[in-house]
């Protein structure tokens, strides 16, 4: 029988309460526990970046974290943060350019830019290719999502 | 007709309605299904290039917690067929039997041997682990000219040898050219292996039900019709009993266009279960298993006369395709287009080629994006910048130079093909200007006078997209390279379409979508398109070779004209009108002199369903319409463009710097140029990895190196240039829409491009490479700064 605990966090602004297995990492827990599908499994080593959540305000490797270090943290996902409203302008822009293809990158690139976008005092294009490099993108050729990602620091005032 | 008399919205970058859901993490991909009572099927896999199977011990294994069975590779053979493919146009292929799991011997690392169903994933891991097999390891064999040698361990015995092909396509005397031309430039290219790495893995639920011996596959493909043909012969069940249904699919690049072994076994454990089963690849899985591409080695020379022109071309090449012949189409594809492809783009008077398509004892080698056109255009193109240098010729000129001349259309090619109107003239024309290509030149030279090695790579290329009937079902294989349409008129006035074509993210819906509002006259957003299941879809090809829009765009727009016909034979009943007296525009029924509104086409859908008692007796409404295509004019739709690459290299560090990629391509008519761009982008950027990055290693007995996406290294955002794209537009001939292939083109040609750019770099030190992925190591050796 796997170890288990008990853990209690806060899940896209709701309060969840659960039992998991000691060695479920935080994206199965949150795909298979809780149905939110948004975030997916890419690669299981940390390496493409496609299960990026949030956890206490900064972006983090689903795949890497244990649903049990969770515990007492606000997670918020694709869905928490695009129905808060967040995501608007990058989803737009997203939207208008073309910047996902099949789309199994682009929870994760939104959740990395919005981060980057909301700390940055200014941003070039080349900074946007460097940050964006933990995440993979197997469609676009990443053009269209750095010209999306350019376009929000430019109506922000903070594209250099 | 051309594309600006083409009716809008044909030819708009309008943005995806299907992307929406995606961007607010809505997307539903195969592993996001659950169904009730859902197992988990995880796969014990061999660990040896080749061993016999000896026994198994799965008694621990099944004392597992959640364990629902343990099943070996034998029992799951009992409920199907085998099957191999061979393709018969190449006269003399042979191909071993297959079956989705290792019966007696294991033939390459990853090969699926016992499948554990449990309640979950991770208990079905659990179990896995604690299966025991014994093997008896076999002599493997790795290198694809080895495997040609006698001194070769043979892999299937039923072969007698591991050549699995040998053929040769030749016109002219290529030796006598050879011995009467001023120069010959010769070399041996490698190119490395690689693969898809769709982000998301292959995926499959199978869901059997017994009482009406009917079968469900959700699963992450390509080819939805293709696969219930396969598993209703396979398997013996009735094929109007069997649904393959694509949801949201992760990326595919032609790695899920196959059938798999671990994937037929789903099916099959679901039936041996009785209940749902769930099978997803995990990244070892997919980089062991995932259909891999390229493996050529090929030895080549080009005659050339002291004016620069091109006599002869005389190429070679190992193919080494791994353990079996991919399902249903063959492994073939790649060498045939090496044997047929090469120097396509250049009228030549002798050619030969000769392709050996060898078994090795590693994962299966097939279709990946640009099938064997990478290959072609990399030899070709490098041979020609060689002789370029070699001549003092300048690489735009020598290309001028032995293009086929514009007037010499249509072209029988050296290779088999007749051309009807390439525009490699006017594609590179155009490219010189957008590249700014003398600026480039002399900015070049400058720089290496300090010490900084920049370099320019053109590649031209000719591709064979939109396969026809000629080649699949010619060749044996059940491929639809038809697809269809359904376009329905529901009674608010809202139109639905089925297409066969499936839609990976490439946008062949909003293509689909966009030539239907077009020619119905109905604004895009009342369009819906539903495409990817085989139960309601007409029955086609889904995705492959580039076809989407060639194909699909063009039922579509038959039907679209079929179905604006029947519209208006009622409205123009109920107007008291002549039919050809009316016309839609922006949903309306109009006359069609003047544009006068008479009624809205919702009023027509409206008294077609549900007031049939106003119209004549024999005027039945058909709001329904399925229209197909395929093109029979000649076996592929062909195109052609021209790609440039500027680096620079660190002789230093053997890093290379990408600091711009140009393309120009001439795709026919573009329904959508902001999707036609990024399908080429997209492209180009997997090129580049290939040239630069993306390599499956396997040591000399068969192992594999590269498990993880740290050793397997995809392009990241930091390293790609920004990609410049232009187009020139030859419409089809012989299809109202005229649109061509697009999705494989930026891959046909970035290998080459990227590979010149770096000798032209590396020149004037005298290094030359032939081998990709060029990493730094072999940057530096093809330098002599390492041994």
């Amino acid at each position: 029988m796997d170890d288990c605990a008990d853990i209690s966090l806060t899940v896209n602004g709701e309060r969840v309460t659960r039992r998991v297995r000691a060695r479920t990492n935080l994206v199965d827990f949150l795909r298979d526990d809780l149905a939110l599908t948004g975030s997916h499994v890419g690669c299981e080593h940390g390496v493409c970046g496609a299960c990026t959540v949030r956890v206490d305000g900064r972006i983090t490797r689903g795949c890497l974290m244990l649903a049990v270090q969770a515990d007492g943290a606000t997670v918020e996902t694709i869905e928490g943060r695009s129905d808060g409203g967040h995501l608007r302008d990058l989803q737009q822009e997203f939207h208008q350019r073309n910047a996902l293809q099949c789309g199994f990158c682009t929870a994760g690139m939104l959740l990395t830019a919005d981060e980057l976008l909301s700390q940055s005092a200014s941003l070039t294009r080349e900074g946007v290719r460097e940050h964006l490099s933990g995440n993979f993108c197997r469609c676009t050729g990443y053009q269209p999502i750095i010209d999306a990602i350019m376009a929000v620091a430019e109506k922000r005032g903070i594209a250099r | 007709m051309t594309q600006s008399t083409l009716p809008q919205p044909i030819g708009a970058s309008l943005a995806r309605p299907r992307a929406r859901r995606i961007l607010e993490g809505r997307g539903r991909y195969t592993d996001d299904i659950v169904l009730p009572r859902m197992a988990h099927a995880v796969f014990v896999r061999s660990p040896h290039p080749h061993a016999r199977l000896v026994s198994i011990d799965a008694e621990a294994a099944k004392q597992g917690e959640g364990v629902i069975r343990v099943i070996t590779g034998k029992e799951v053979a009992e409920h199907t067929q085998s099957y191999s493919a061979v393709h018969e146009l190449f006269a003399g292929m042979r191909a071993p039997r297959q079956w989705p799991m290792v019966v007696d011997v294991a033939r390459f690392q990853g090969e699926p041997v016992v499948a554990v169903v449990a309640d979950t994933r991770a208990h079905a891991e659990d179990a896995a682990e604690l299966v025991v097999i014994e093997w008896e390891p076999l002599d493997a064999v790795s290198d694809g000219r080895f495997g040609m040698t006698e001194d070769a361990p043979v892999i299937h015995a039923e072969l007698g040898s591991n050549i699995a092909y040998q053929g040769t396509v030749a016109t002219g005397d290529v030796d006598a050219a050879v011995s009467k031309s001023e120069h010959v430039i010769g070399g041996e290219f490698r190119f490395g292996r690689h693969t898809g790495v769709a982000l998301e893995p292959r995926s499959i639920v199978a869901d059997y039900q017994a009482a009406d011996r009917a079968l469900t596959v959700h699963q992450s493909h390509q080819s939805p019709s293709q696969q219930q043909d396969i598993y209703s012969r396979l398997l013996g069940l009735d094929e109007n009993k069997v649904r393959v249904n694509t949801p949201d699919v992760g990326g595919a690049f032609g790695i899920k266009q196959q059938l798999y072994g671990d994937e037929l076994a789903t099916c099959i454990l679901s039936k041996i279960v009785n209940r749902p089963v769930k099978f997803v690849a995990d990244r070892v899985e997919s980089l062991s298993t995932d259909i891999h591409a390229r493996d050529h080695n090929v030895r080549a020379r080009l005659a050339v006369d002291r004016d620069g022109r091109f006599t002869g071309l005389d190429v070679d090449d190992c193919f080494g395709v791994g353990a079996y012949s991919q399902y249903p189409r063959s492994s073939i594809g790649e060498g045939s287009h090496v044997l047929r492809l090469s120097g396509a783009a250049y009228a030549l008077e002798a050619y030969r080629s000769q392709l050996t398509m060898v078994l090795q004892n590693k994962n299966l080698v097939g279709h990946y994006r640009s099938v064997g056109h990478p290959i072609a255009v990399a030899v070709t193109e490098s041979l020609v910048d060689q002789a370029a240098r070699k001549l003092g010729i300048d690489p735009l000129e020598i290309r001028r130079r032995n293009y086929i001349p514009d007037n010499a259309y249509p072209y029988k090619s050296h290779g088999g093909f007749v051309f009807d109107a390439l525009s490699q003239h006017a594609c590179l024309e155009k490219f010189a200007k957008l590249v700014r290509y003398d600026e480039r030149r002399a900015e070049q030279e400058a720089l290496r006078k300090s010490g900084i090695y920049r370099g320019i790579g053109i590649a031209s290329f000719v591709e064979l997209s939109g396969t026809g009937p000629e080649y699949y079902g010619k060749g044996g294989a059940r491929v639809s390279a038809q697809d269809g349409v359904h376009v329905k008129l529901e009674p608010s006035g809202k139109v639905r379409c089925f297409p066969s074509v499936s839609d990976q993210g490439q946008g062949t819906d909003n293509a689909i979508g966009q030539v239907v509002a077009a020619v119905l006259g109905i604004p895009f957003d009342d369009v819906s398109v539903i495409s990817g299941d085989s139960e309601n879809a007409p029955y086609g090809g889904g995705a492959w070779a580039s076809r989407g829009a060639a194909m699909g765009g063009e039922a579509a727009y038959r039907a679209a004209e079929a179905l604006r016909d029947n519209v208006l034979l009622v409205a123009a009943s109920i107007l008291q009108a002549r039919p050809s007296d009316l016309a839609i525009r922006n949903g309306a029924i109009v006359n069609a002199a003047d544009g006068t509104e008479r009624m809205t086409i919702a009023e027509t859908a409206r008294i077609g369903y549900f007031r049939q008692d106003l119209l004549p007796p024999d005027l039945q409404p058909e709001f329904s319409v399925v229209r197909h295509y395929v093109p029979r004019r000649q076996p592929f739709v062909i195109s052609n463009g021209i790609q440039g690459s500027y680096v620079e290299v660190d002789v230093e560090t053997g890093f290379v710097t990408l600091l711009e990629h140009v393309v120009v391509h001439d795709a026919g008519t573009l329904i959508n140029p902001m999707i036609a761009e990024g399908q080429i982008r997209g492209g180009v950027v997997q090129g580049i990895g290939a040239a630069l990055y993306e390599e499956i290693l396997y040591g000399d007995a068969g192992e594999l190196t590269t498990g993880t996406l740290a050793d397997y290294l995809v392009p990241m955002s930091f390293e790609m240039p920004d990609i410049l794209v232009d187009h020139v537009n030859v419409p089809l001939a012989g299809s109202i829409l005229g649109a061509k292939g697009v999705g494989e083109a930026g891959t046909a040609g970035s290998s080459a491009a990227v590979l010149n750019a770096v000798n032209d770099a590396l020149a004037p030190l005298g290094a030359l490479i032939t081998q990709i992925p060029m990493t730094p190591e072999r940057i530096l050796r093809a330098l002599g700064r390492v041994p």
